[in-house]
């Protein structure tokens, strides 16, 4: 309990990179801030009644809907002549799913809005399940292992350039692994009228089936091996934050968690091989974005 | 107030839940790292020194893990 | 100071909500309220109305925005019909549940499959347990002040529920009658004062998760302030009456005739402008008790309005598919005398003079069971 704006006492797992991630954000988005939760491990482990560990004006109303409620939000303090920050909390289920039209509603309409997701590549706070984040291969417990499925067969929806696109005014990749990244992006996103998207990698000790001490280092493991790009995308321009050393090869990030257990060092290689071709093509949007 | 919700969490002391506790030892230089990855708010620097809150501390480890000066290690809690 | 004009139903709406003075409006179409909102667009674009104007992509999204509003401290609007508040049910519950004091205009029109664009009431009716009061109005004229109303009962503080102001699909929404619209509040509606807010000066975490030690008391306290939400329409409406001119009946029953009737009828809406100019050119002896106030469902109102009452008829426009029509199930609970029920007008179907002299004429007679009005099966 050090006077951070996200208390402890919070129900969170040890380990989770999730409220680790909340304290980051609020760091740099300091008290003039209104928070708008979705329905997830975030609304439960830190909003039980009649407690809070929330010390910034917060709302819950549903799991879908986060975006929407900014956006009344953003308008009424408009009315009032206020400019508190308005930053949305969701995980990737209320993002990538069920959250994705209200999401897409406030970036076209242009709200002066952060919203940050935290991808934990599945539903977390419901045990579990597959989501439009979890990666191809994934063990969840809708996407298990058996003799006629091998994990997740679909892939990862690509959310952050899709609110690129659809005219976000910037959108961010960071990741738990550097805490002082988030603060940077999430400080930088503050002081841009507009809609905003940071998707924030946050490996789960829970989901992801690893020792809890090991969240920051399979974080780190993610970006090293060029699965997980750093980037910013500001006005039509990709620019990548930080890349990967490649010292780590994705075998290892993938060995390193429970969820990639069942997979065969062939379906690791095909992995690796998408990733080298996403790597590719992130470079090579660097180039052409540049000019 | 009814259906707003205003005090703390810091009734629950999470404390409890630790199997390992996180010691810090005189390799410490203040480097912050640990704080700034503490999912619960239980670390603070105080004269270049890592203080953890141990009524809150779950003993995850992660400051362990990513202590790059090998300044904090674990005990078994003792109960 | 009032003007008159002849304007329709949605118009006056929209004329209501200009002068109750919500901050934001989310803004979705769906027919028969569109022109609602239309009219608010036009309003806001005038410079007539100040407030945020939010064209959300979805009816779920406008009660989203709303409750987000809200929360902040602003009163808000929004309206709907049938699917759309179909769409809105999960968030109807949270906002009562969050005691967010909301007003919303709902054009009642038929719920799909089949789909059907026009008036009955399954789409509110199927939302009585959400915890919005629910008004139904008769004329364009009691829409008007209704909305108005409807800020004032949701923001007392012995209540802090929201309200649902509810008009025929075009029978209300598209017709058009004078109007006597008010030029000022004088007073009658101040400004919003919230009870809690998001405000950085003041954190608060509003729509908790609370487990079974706590989450009753959460409904029994929305329950009593329904209980407490009757008396409180009928002071509104008494209030309203001593100021503007205009009241309807007790604020939550108006009764027709009923001085010396052995039968009543009991309906609400616009059908019941219909019975009253069938009981005066017939100078029938049955009376109208028309119902203002659906929930709360004022159930002592309606025992002391008859008693001296042998038997009513119940005509509504609504099912409750495997029990009966809504309203005659819930007036059978409250009533010793037979209530024969009558199911019509659904999907917009014309219920007809002829009908209406049928129904009439067969009170006293079962209070079981139900009859579909003028049906072809």
């Amino acid at each position: 309990m050090m006077g951070e704006l996200f208390s402890s006492g919070h129900t969170a797992c040890a380990g989770c990179g999730m409220t680790n991630i909340i304290i980051n954000i609020l760091r740099a988005a300091g008290p003039d801030t209104i928070i708008s939760n979705a329905t997830s491990c975030s609304e439960i482990v830190s909003s039980q009644y009649p407690c809070s560990a929330w010390r910034v004006p917060y709302i819950h109303v549903a799991f879908e809907c986060s975006a929407a409620v900014a956006s009344g939000i953003e308008a009424a303090l408009k009315t009032q002549n206020k400019k508190s920050n308005v930053i949305v909390i969701a995980g990737d289920g209320g993002t990538f799913d069920i959250g994705l039209q209200s999401l897409s509603g406030m970036v076209d309409r242009g709200h002066n809005v952060l919203y940050i997701c935290y991808d934990n590549e599945c539903y977390a706070n419901t045990g579990v399940q597959r989501s439009s984040a979890t990666p191809h291969g994934a063990w969840t417990t809708t996407s298990p292992y058996g003799a006629e499925m091998h994990g997740n067969p679909a892939g990862k929806k690509p959310i952050a350039e899709m609110m690129a696109a659809q005219g976000c005014k910037y959108v961010a990749t960071s990741s738990v692994a550097y805490p002082l990244d988030i603060q940077q992006k999430v400080k930088k996103a503050l002081a841009i009228e507009g809609p905003k998207f940071i998707l924030i990698h946050q490996p789960c000790t829970l989901a992801w089936r690893y020792p809890p001490e090991k969240t920051v280092e399979i974080a780190r493991m993610a970006i090293d091996c060029g699965l997980w790009v750093l980037y910013e995308i500001e006005n039509g321009k990709l620019k990548i934050t930080r890349r990967p050393s490649f010292r780590t090869g994705v075998k290892d990030y993938l060995k390193a968690q429970g969820r990639f257990s069942h997979l065969t060092d062939e379906e690791m290689e095909k992995i690796q091989e998408k990733a080298v071709g996403d790597w590719k093509r992130f470079e090579g949007l660097e180039k052409t974005t540049a000019a | 107030m009814f259906p707003a919700a205003k005090s703390s969490t810091a009734g629950n002391k999470t404390g409890s839940w630790r199997v390992f506790r996180p010691v810090v030892n005189d390799k410490c230089i203040g480097c912050k790292l640990c704080y700034y990855s503490c999912p619960d708010d239980c670390i603070q620097i105080t004269d270049k020194k890592a203080i953890i809150d141990y009524d809150y501390c779950k003993g995850c480890l992660i400051c362990l893990n990513v202590c790059p000066h090998g300044a904090i290690t674990k005990e078994m809690e003792k109960k | 100071m009032q003007v008159t004009k002849v304007i329709e139903g949605s118009h006056a709406i929209a004329e209501a909500v200009k002068i109750a003075g919500p901050k934001v409006i989310a803004a979705y179409p769906i027919t028969p309220q569109t022109h609602i909102i239309e009219m608010l667009a036009d309003m806001v674009a005038a410079g007539a109305i100040d407030a945020e104007y939010i064209n959300v992509e979805s009816e779920h999204s406008a009660l989203a925005a709303c409750i987000g509003a809200q929360a902040t401290g602003v009163r808000t609007f929004t309206a709907t019909s049938s699917q759309g508040l179909a769409l809105m049910f999960e968030l109807l519950h949270v906002a009562s549940g969050m005691r967010l004091p909301l007003v919303m205009a709902v054009g009642n029109r038929a719920l799909s499959a089949p789909l059907n664009i026009w008036n009955d009431w399954s789409d509110s009716i199927s939302c009585r347990d959400s915890g919005w009061i629910q008004l139904y109005c008769e004329s364009p004229q009691e829409a008007y002040d209704t909305i108005i109303q409807a800020y004032r009962i949701a923001e007392h503080k012995r209540v802090l529920l929201p309200v649902m102001v509810c008009v025929d699909g075009y029978y209300l929404t598209h017709t058009s009658e004078p109007v006597s619209m008010l030029t000022s509040l004088d007073g009658f509606l101040g400004d919003y004062e919230p009870e809690f807010k998001l405000d950085t000066e003041n954190p608060l975490s509003l729509g908790e998760y609370a487990n079974p030690d706590y989450y009753q008391e959460f409904k029994e306290a929305q329950h009593n302030a329904m209980g407490n939400a009757l008396s409180v329409i009928g002071e509104v409406n008494e209030g309203f009456a001593r100021k503007f001119g205009r009241g309807y009946g007790n604020g939550v029953i108006e009764t027709f005739n009923m001085e010396n009737a052995s039968h009543a009828v009991l309906t609400m809406g616009t059908l019941s402008s219909t019975i009253k100019y069938f009981i005066e050119r017939e100078k029938s002896d049955v009376g109208l008790i028309r119902l203002r106030s659906f929930r709360p469902f004022p159930s002592e109102d309606l025992k002391k309005v008859c008693s001296d009452v042998r038997s009513i008829a119940v005509i509504e426009k609504d099912i409750s598919f495997g029990s009966g029509g809504a309203v005659a199930t819930e007036l059978r609970s409250v009533m010793d005398i037979p209530v024969a029920s009558f199911v019509g007008g659904l999907g917009g179907r014309d219920i007809t003079l002829k009908q209406i002299k049928e129904i009439l004429g067969s009170t006293g007679k079962s209070g079981e069971g139900l009859t579909f009005v003028g049906s072809r099966l």
